[in-house]
């Protein structure tokens, strides 16, 4: 699989080899080998746990590996080695990193966050007035235009990820690492980012992109370098291969693609009638509201984060009430703000935030999994919980959802996001709800954990559920729905069949279009 | 030098862990009294001598172990929901009061009726003593570490104006004390002639109760799912403000019967001197018991060993009994870094 790259060695701005990394029984990385070349990017594919951050965190100074090597070429271009362990070194010898989660400080201006740490505290005065012409000269050179004076919390998720990568830029980043740098991203916003790293990458910068994703894998990168196991696999040109050929040897085995079969929808399940619901925090509210969902259908809400998702989850999930409109669930007035009456009327809620609100984090397996259930009957007895009955029913779900883990006892946060998913996909589903709201079930996971929770969603609606799905991901909602709407500054477009949607026509309604208007211009 | 978390803890680190902390920080202990010049093995051994060394010490270290079992729950199972019930103390008290006024000869009945009232009147005075802060965490915010704790002064001022005033024993020589409780409401004594008594008996079922009530039932399920992620609680349909309440009153129940104790079957009358800080104790035992409600009766028995060992040895060679303090103080730090070690791995690169 392995195509041999020929490089003359001064070409080289990293050179791994033998990375390996273990903790505990499990090893991230098992003697990787990895090279970089000039102006190159690099795209790190592989599922979660195949070891790409590990590696990574190993490289920029996160972590120390247990052996191997790594050389980091200097302003010369001679390759020298790397001092594991030290965040400081790896910065010196030009590697910045973009992580996915963003470390910006918000109430801090975006200079001040780009030149933080960079100096000694002394003599601010000079630093910002060298650190702006620098800074302007980078931008220029880059396009990665950002006002340097606003503050960061006012900045959209776009434009702090220039930030960061202006904060590498500024501090001489000869090699670059983007973490999923798209995760957060619009389809518009990712373009333009792709942009920036060619213009940045012909001009000499290395770049290492890490991802699952693989169009833009195949979009952006010279190289693709595949993970799995925590061993490189394959390591070939992007332009050699395609899409399925890539996905193969990332999961080890053929990805069957996710079909959705035609269905005649049944009864509603749930209707929103002229429904409001007011934001919190500062997030928008969700105006007048109509939407019916029916049995054996699945509905697709688009929409930029931050513009009603919040708030319609969170009306659907039991945590907020609406204040006026009508919201009905199987034909009745529904009971809202009380999660409890929620799951008790028979609806499954997946939460955005699987790890704050899905698991409870000191608990074990078995009790993740009886957090809906722990006062039915069968789980009760006068009060005390038959454990015996309830690890059963972690057993069964653990093997009907195929969620890897030690058993009933395991911790449930040292599970993987994809094993923590399928956990509450299993609470949930166990259920049988006739309504499911699933407010971005597959963000983070991995194409396996991401096709398994697509055909459980679509078992659920075959077996007679009406679904809603919040999602960013434009492919997932037209692979999946049967009918879209978009949500954008809290209202809720009409939902249009998905045989009547493009992606051009979503991208446009997604920055505010109307409907009619947005399918005049993708036209 | 780095710490990485374990996937799991082996069982003899988890055995073994406290007992080391213990021993280390009796090690550390021994630096200052190595400065003090004093002599440090005899110090020690003159502790575990007065705590263990004599039937008559072992039943004083039983004594002093009741109520730090008792409050040593009321912090655990506050705790276990993050609820921070710093008042252990005042509800102490409040229990003991409640107590005394009806076991001081207020009502007479027979024992049988007698115990079981104080008995419920004290636990009850200590829950509704936590109801207030807990209602004013869930309806206004404030935080209950400030009102809990404020609210022991409150308390002891008023145990105070009681035992100065309406509920002053006539026959007291005019000492700030109530009347002595009455027979029929005094705990009986479990050893003839020494202090233990039956209220140790209550504080071990307690603990079996708490420990029971935590890990087997619905409600206890409850408590751990608030406390350990109170927004996954919440999503799951669970009644976060429900849950609190009961905690808190079972909390606050726990530190009045430790009151109730005291009183009724130690001292036999209310002064203002009954608890010498039961109540804060009692989060030291708490948190050595790493909140476990039947490691709180082997950590309450440790703090009961330091301070009735160092008093005797205090007594015997001069050196001031507040080093029971420093070796107290000392073990929880030890415990605390012993349970790092439990859940990490250290890493030397």
């Amino acid at each position: 699989m392995n195509e041999s790259v020929n490089r003359k060695p001064e070409d080289l701005v990293l050179r791994l080899r033998g990375i390996t990394k273990q903790f505990g029984d499990l090893v991230a990385n098992d003697a990787i080998d990895l090279d970089l070349a000039r102006g190159e990017i690099l795209a790190l594919l592989g599922e979660n746990g195949a070891g790409k951050t590990t590696l990574m965190n190993i490289l920029f100074g996160h972590y120390v590996a247990d052996a191997g090597e790594a050389h980091v070429a200097d302003a010369s271009g001679t390759l020298a080695p790397l001092r594991g362990g030290s965040p400081n070194a790896s910065l010196l010898a030009g590697i910045g990193m973009v992580h996915q989660h963003f470390t910006l400080a918000e109430n801090l201006s975006a200079l001040d966050n780009i030149i933080l740490g960079t100096d000694s505290l002394f003599r601010p005065w000079q630093r910002q007035r060298d650190a702006r012409r620098k800074l302007a000269a980078l931008m220029d050179r880059s396009g990665l235009l950002v006002d340097l004076d606003a503050t960061v919390a006012t900045l959209s998720v776009g434009e702090r990820q220039r930030i960061e990568i202006l904060k590498a830029l500024y501090r001489d980043a000869r090699i670059l690492i983007l973490d999923e740098p798209t995760a957060v991203l619009t389809p518009q916003e990712s373009e333009s980012l792709f942009a920036t790293l060619r213009r940045l990458a012909s001009d000499g910068l290395s770049v290492v992109f890490i991802s699952h994703k693989l169009a833009e894998v195949l979009a952006i990168s010279d190289r693709v370098t595949v993970l799995r196991g925590g061993q490189v696999v394959a390591n070939v040109a992007a332009a050699g291969t395609d899409g399925p050929r890539l996905a193969e040897i990332m999961v080890g085995r053929p990805i069957p693609p996710t079909v959705r079969q035609p269905m005649a929808p049944g009864e509603a399940v749930l209707e929103l009638a002229e429904v409001h619901v007011p934001g919190e925090h500062n997030r928008p509210a969700l105006t007048d509201a109509n939407l019916k969902v029916r049995r054996h259908e699945i509905i697709g809400i688009a929409g930029v984060s931050g513009n009603g998702q919040a708030a319609l989850s969170n009306l659907i999930c039991g945590l907020a009430a609406h204040d006026h409109g009508r919201f009905e669930i199987f034909g009745r007035t529904a009971v809202v703000g009380s999660p409890g009456r929620m799951i008790a009327a028979g609806v499954g809620r997946i939460p955005e935030d699987r790890l704050h609100d899905g698991i409870v984090n000191g608990m074990v397996v078995w009790e993740n999994l009886l957090l809906e259930d722990y006062n039915r009957a069968k789980f009760v007895r006068a009060g005390f919980l038959r454990h015996g009955a309830a690890r059963a029913n972690a057993r069964q779900v653990i093997e009907a959802f195929d969620v890897r883990c030690p058993g009933p006892e395991a911790a449930t946060h040292l599970l993987s996001g994809g094993n923590i998913q399928k956990l509450i996909l299993g609470r949930v589903l166990n259920r049988e709800p006739g309504l499911i709201l699933a407010n971005q079930p597959t963000r983070g996971l991995d194409i396996g954990a991401v096709t398994y929770v697509h055909s459980r969603l679509l078992e659920a609606r075959g077996a007679g559920a009406g679904v809603i799905l919040i999602s960013e991901d434009l492919d997932e909602l037209l692979t999946l729905s049967d009918r879209i709407a978009v949500l954008y500054r809290g209202r809720l477009s009409p939902a249009m069949a998905t045989e009547d949607v493009t992606i051009r026509r979503l991208g446009l309604m997604m920055a505010g279009q109307t409907s009619e208007g947005a399918a005049a211009d993708a036209a | 030098m780095r710490l990485e978390p374990r996937s799991n803890v082996p069982v003899h680190l988890a055995v073994l862990a406290p007992a080391g902390a213990v021993v280390l920080a009796l090690a550390l202990t021994a630096i200052p009294l190595l400065w003090a010049d004093v002599p440090v093995a005899q110090a020690y051994a003159l502790i575990f001598e007065g705590a263990l060394g004599s039937r008559f010490a072992l039943t004083e270290t039983l004594a002093r172990a009741t109520p730090l079992i008792f409050t040593g729950l009321a912090a655990a199972v506050a705790f276990r929901a993050r609820l921070w019930n710093i008042g252990g103390e005042g509800q102490l008290y409040i229990g003991a009061l409640a107590a005394v006024a009806v076991g001081s000869g207020a009502i007479a009945a027979p024992p049988m009726v007698m115990i079981p009232m104080i008995l419920v009147l004290g636990a009850l005075a200590g829950a509704l003593l936590m109801l207030i802060p807990t209602l004013l965490k869930l309806r206004l915010g404030v935080d209950e570490v400030v009102t809990t704790l404020l609210l022991n002064f409150v308390v002891l001022l008023f145990v105070s104006m009681m035992i100065e005033g309406p509920m002053k024993d006539p026959m007291g020589m005019g000492w700030p004390q109530t009347a002595p409780m009455i027979d029929e409401a005094t705990l009986p004594k479990l050893i003839d002639r020494t202090r233990v008594h039956t209220g140790l008996i209550l504080a071990l079922v307690a603990a079996v109760v708490v420990w029971v009530l935590v890990n087997r039932t619905t409600w206890g399920f409850e408590m751990r799912a608030v406390g350990a992620s109170p927004a996954a609680a919440r999503f799951a349909g669970m009644p976060v403000a429900r849950v609190m309440v009961r905690v808190g009153l079972i909390s606050g129940a726990l530190a009045g019967l430790a009151g109730v104790g005291e009183v009724a079957g130690l001292k036999g009358y209310l002064t203002l001197d009954l608890s010498p800080g039961f109540g804060y104790s009692g989060i030291v035992v708490a948190m050595l018991a790493q909140l476990n409600a039947l490691a709180v009766v082997v950590s309450a028995l440790f703090v009961a060993v330091v301070f009735v060992g160092a008093d005797f040895m205090s007594r015997s060679i001069g050196v001031s009994n507040y080093l029971a303090n420093l070796i107290v103080a000392t073990s929880l730090l030890t415990m605390l870094a012993a349970s790092l070690a439990t859940r990490y791995r250290l890493r030397l690169r």
